[in-house]
């Protein structure tokens, strides 16, 4: 039986990734551990002293962060799973374009380059985990099925900037995102302070943020509570980016590389 | 020789384009040409830089829907079969597009598996193509180090992991030393007397001379003249060209005193170009007309002059 020609894709990045492991090993453990470290141990004790600590749900305030830093880390993480890999093939060193003179399509490229990302997300998130239950900040158990919506997270951001990307003629466009996009997403996702403690009016705004659903929703399933608002809406806000993310990619990649 | 791998014979062109239309926006980069490429043969679009000789083959290679008008190849439609058609294409794209971070080997192993070939086949496929481009050595090396000729030629040995019916070539040897560049055509060479369709772009006539059966001279999206080489000299210019250059400034009162020497003159920015039959007739009717150039060159008529016949523009600016 024939392969799915996806699959044939994302073995490409199996293959691709025995070269850069390591470096990528490295930064999925060193980034956790200074997060959790700066955060949760230094900001945590201060938050935890003062007037903070009855605004984080009566928790630590270590533990209270961990699963939105888990969600925040797989955002930021499938963003950058998004635009470099993506730049590279389009572009930089235009592997897209010897690609679909094969048998591949675009959205071919698009979904491999996708299901690699959520690969790559769960490890790293596993990852992250087991340093916070080494932090005392989660339940080996409960943290590991917070993945599942921290990882849906991340891979429905690295969907809508695949497709932004593709329909960007230069790269131009990737520090403007970086900087304008994911870095406000990011800060204002409820994961280092809760969205009410931001002015009235903001509050409404910063609920739009799609990460700040995928936060509830991780810090519902790993802390055991309920979310703000019903576990359907948040589920159902980040499977309407995923899936937005890959029918914008599926235009955006045709256009990009079928002119 | 062994044969590299079977190729296909059979009935009906491999290519059959006709009133090919390819429009970007207000654009029309390709303008309503008619091909036809046979099995086995090899076959050229010659042309200056956005001629559309790419446009052309992107269509043919089934990632660009044509505009308008028809186009088959293999026998089938390439905006519905894309896939089926790709799968027996080889294709040597304008950039290398190799992943310069994955050694040889690895290059060619992720682009089989584009092809679903079963990883054991493509494993032996790789030993007898690294041989065939002669990157045999260099099989475990990062691609980034290699010269630039060798990374052209694995990219050949990319484009025949699936052992196409034809292969696409599009400016094989552009920004090559000319050391790379023979040793290119060579392998080219070896790839057609083996049987295999080959279509390529250029805009070096010495490369269309050297590889191409038939070619096709393209200007400003249309088909301006089409034969093989010798055949289009033949038609479009004398046997011969005689070059003269001019101390500055008198190319201009000398291009006007040899009005009707020879078959044609071409007045380019530094030299003037006389084809003729007879060159040496030529040249002692420009010393009769008291015309003293500085140097004179007699040389055989190429498709360069053939070009400048037909659009009244060099090929390489």
């Amino acid at each position: 039986m024939a392969t799915p020609i996806a699959v044939r894709v994302l073995e490409g990045h199996v293959r691709a990734y025995r070269h850069t492991w390591r470096g990528t090993t490295v930064s999925s453990v060193a980034t956790p551990l200074m997060f959790l470290a700066a955060m949760g141990l230094g900001l945590g004790t201060l938050v935890d002293q003062g007037a903070g600590a009855d605004r984080t749900l009566g928790l630590p305030y270590l533990v209270w962060l961990a699963p939105g830093l888990l969600t925040v880390s797989a955002m930021q993480g499938g963003a950058g799973d998004g635009a470099f890999p993506v730049m590279a093939g389009m572009r930089w060193i235009r592997t897209y374009h010897a690609a679909i003179a094969t048998p591949v399509r675009p959205t071919d490229l698009l979904l491999g380059n996708l299901v690699w990302a959520a690969i790559r997300l769960t490890v790293i998130g596993a990852v992250f985990v087991v340093i916070a239950v080494l932090f005392d900040a989660m339940a080996l158990g409960r943290g590991l099925v917070a993945l599942g919506p921290a990882t849906l997270t991340g891979i429905g951001t690295t969907a809508v900037v695949s497709a932004f990307m593709a329909s960007r003629r230069s790269d131009l466009a990737l520090s403007g995102l970086f900087r304008f996009v994911v870095v406000p997403l990011f800060l204002f996702s409820g994961a280092f302070f809760p969205l009410s403690e931001l002015p009235a009016v903001v509050e409404p705004i910063a609920r739009l943020n799609p990460v700040w659903h995928g936060v509830e929703l991780t810090r519902a399933v790993a802390l055991d509570l309920p979310p703000t608002l019903p576990w359907s809406v948040h589920l159902a806000v980040l499977v309407v980016v995923l899936v937005g993310g890959i029918v914008w990619g599926h235009v955006s990649f045709g256009r990009a590389l079928r002119s | 020789m062994e044969p590299l791998f079977p190729t296909a014979t059979g009935a009906g062109p491999l290519v059959e384009a006709r009133q090919l239309v390819k429009r970007f926006g207000t654009f029309t980069a390709v303008d309503g040409i008619d091909v036809e490429v046979a099995a086995g043969e090899s076959f050229g679009f010659l042309g200056p830089n956005g001629a559309g000789k790419s446009s052309t083959m992107r269509m043919i290679g089934a990632v660009s829907p044509p505009t308008s008008g028809t186009l088959r190849v293999l026998g089938k439609d390439p905006v519905v079969e894309g896939p089926a058609v790709r799968a027996q294409l080889g294709v040597v794209p304008q950039e290398n597009a190799l992943d310069e971070q994955l050694t040889v080997s690895e290059n060619l192993a992720i682009y089989g598996r584009y092809f679903d070939l079963p990883r054991s086949v493509i494993g032996e496929r790789i030993d007898g193509l690294l041989d065939f481009v002669q990157l045999a050595e260099r099989r475990d090396s990062k691609v980034d180090p290699l010269s630039g000729g060798m990374k052209r030629r694995l990219v050949i040995a990319r484009a025949l992991i699936n052992e196409p019916t034809m292969v696409l070539l599009d400016e094989p040897t552009t920004g090559l030393d000319p050391q790379a560049r023979h040793a290119l055509w060579d392998r080219l060479y070896r790839l057609k007397q083996r049987g295999v369709t080959l279509i390529l772009t250029t805009h070096y006539m010495d490369e269309a001379e050297q590889l191409c059966d038939r070619l096709v001279v393209m200007d400003r999206g249309r088909i301006v003249a089409e034969g093989a080489p010798r055949d289009l000299i033949a038609t479009h210019t004398a046997k011969e060209v005689v070059e003269l250059r001019f101390p500055h400034d008198a190319q201009e009162v000398a291009a006007a005193k040899l009005d009707g020497v020879g078959e044609h003159l071409e007045v380019l920015p530094d030299r003037l170009l006389i084809s003729a039959d007879d060159a040496d007739a030529a040249i002692r009717e420009v010393h009769a007309r008291e015309v003293e150039p500085s140097t004179v060159l007699i040389r055989r008529s190429t498709l360069e002059d053939v070009f400048l016949r037909l659009t009244g523009r060099t090929l390489v600016d």
